[in-house]
């Protein structure tokens, strides 16, 4: 029951990485007792589960994963959303709405409009349908200011940290609110442009490097560097 | 064609453009090559230049090709009007339409179709210049494409050609053996599964010479999956690269 991979090494699709009593974890397959990659991504063992982390992957929508997306269509009874994934995504006027919702007395453009950034939940999704939104719950809804990143969706876990160490310790140390939707966009708001541009380079520097060892002191110190050179002048 | 028959192998066993009998022409991969596309590689095999580019998986348009219960895949492999001596005509022929299938086929078993319903695939071909072999080129460059676009892969696809030429069985034919020989049998390959995607013949040969050219085209595919390999990781590996440029900064 060999592995045939070190630790976070890159791999490509088709590379056998484990023979005999493994499972196979995200991005990798079972066939014939064997184990191999899907994608070109970093390996990594846990437990008994060979786990990659794709370089290049796009978002596959999940029940209750937050997301952020951008209006593409104002229709009938509801908006088409761009969540940047394979499927694009319904938002239902009767969601929005708080009150009972006619199509001859609302115009819907003027609650949301084409072009519009939201933070929403995926409420329904399956094999057969396109996801569902909500944005009935705190803190989801439409996105008035702020800047917008993207990252690579498969390193957002990397960008929450372990128990979501990390996120807290960007948003403390910025004073920006961040919000990462699991498709890939986060929404960085904070009180100053300098504040919001520190958070963005730090969530650059972690998509770019999130397979390195150390991230998290290297991380801690760019922080706190940053914001002596702030206080200095 | 000529009347005299050219000898397309001399005495020593060279061939026209210098190689033995079991020698690929010289290869170049390249992958990331376009931004635009989500994926996309470059491929030199000898005179062959070809671009593939890759997008989705995403939306099918129109709508009403989306099938249900898997993905679909769709390739066009097309040829530049300046890729053969005389001008092409830019609309699909016949031949490439045929082709566009066929490669389809080939990359198809590499693919999770089953994961991802209702969305496509899309693989765009374009052959700059064409010498013999550019159904197998254009295979291990979309294959490529795709793979650094992100979508999930059983396994590299890589594709080798080999043929009869002069009574001898040969590997990765270039043009005027493919013209001239007598027979042609492009093979694609996924070698970490060990199993042929295509498998085409094209001329006679007999069954002995077949299983021979079969086994050679396979053996010349496990060398171009090396370099396949080579150039995807090296796209990988810049990037790799670019971060400890920038770490060592942050250390100064």
């Amino acid at each position: 029951m060999p592995t045939y991979f070190e630790k976070k090494q890159l791999v490509l699709p088709g590379e056998l990485l484990a023979e005999g009593d493994y499972l196979p974890g995200e991005n990798t397959y079972l066939e014939e007792n064997k184990i191999y990659a899907q994608r070109i991504g970093l390996v990594d063992l846990d437990n008994k589960r060979v786990n990659m982390v794709a370089l290049r992957a796009f978002y596959v929508p999940k029940v209750g994963d937050i997301v952020i997306g951008t209006v593409t269509e104002v229709g009938f009874n509801g908006w088409t959303v761009n969540i940047k994934s394979p499927y694009t995504a319904m938002l239902r006027a009767s969601d929005v709405l708080s009150r009972p919702f006619k199509p001859q007395n609302d115009e819907l453009s003027t609650v949301l409009n084409a072009g519009d950034l939201i933070v929403a939940k995926i409420a329904t999704y399956d094999r057969a349908h396109d996801p569902q939104l909500t944005v009935g719950e705190p803190g989801l809804g439409k996105i008035t200011r702020g800047q917008i990143l993207n990252v690579v969706p498969t390193k957002i876990p990397r960008v929450i940290g372990r128990k979501g160490s990390m996120i807290s310790m960007i948003k403390q140390e910025t004073n920006c609110q961040i919000i990462l939707g699991l498709n890939g966009i986060v929404l960085v708001t904070g009180k100053t442009l300098e504040d919001e541009e520190l958070a963005i380079n730090v969530i650059k520097k972690i998509e770019q490097e999130s397979h390195t060892s150390g991230l998290t002191d290297r991380i801690t110190q760019m922080l706190k560097e940053n914001k002596v050179n702030v206080e200095e002048p | 064609m000529n009347d005299k028959p050219i000898k397309l192998i001399d005495k020593k066993g060279i061939r026209l453009d210098g190689r033995k009998a079991d020698e690929l022409r010289p290869l170049k991969l390249q992958v990331g090559v376009l931004s635009n596309a989500d994926g996309s590689a470059y491929i030199e095999h000898g005179k062959n230049k070809i671009l593939a580019a890759a997008f989705g998986p995403r939306e099918m348009h129109p709508k009403h090709l989306a099938l249900a219960d898997r993905m679909v895949l769709r390739c066009r492999y097309h040829m530049a009007p300046f890729s053969v001596q005389e001008r092409k005509s830019p609309a699909p022929s016949r031949r490439e339409v045929e082709l566009s299938k066929v490669i389809r086929e080939a990359l198809e078993p590499a693919l999770f179709l089953e994961l991802y319903p209702r969305t496509g695939v899309d693989v765009f071909i374009e052959v700059l210049q064409a010498d013999g072999g550019t159904r197998c080129a254009s295979i291990t460059a979309a294959a490529l494409a795709i793979a650094d676009a992100g979508v999930p892969m059983r396994d590299l696809v890589v594709a080798c050609a080999a043929g009869k030429v002069d009574d001898k069985v040969v590997l990765d034919l270039h043009d005027e053996e493919d013209k001239l020989g007598a027979a042609d049998v492009p093979v694609a390959y996924m070698p970490s599964l060990d199993a042929i995607t295509l498998l085409q013949m094209d001329g006679i040969l007999t069954p002995n010479e077949f299983q021979q050219a079969v086994e050679i085209a396979m053996s010349g595919c496990k060398k171009i999956y090396e370099m396949q390999k080579e150039a995807l990781k090296t796209k990988y590996m810049v990037v790799k690269d670019i971060e400890e440029k920038e770490e060592e900064e942050v250390e100064e």
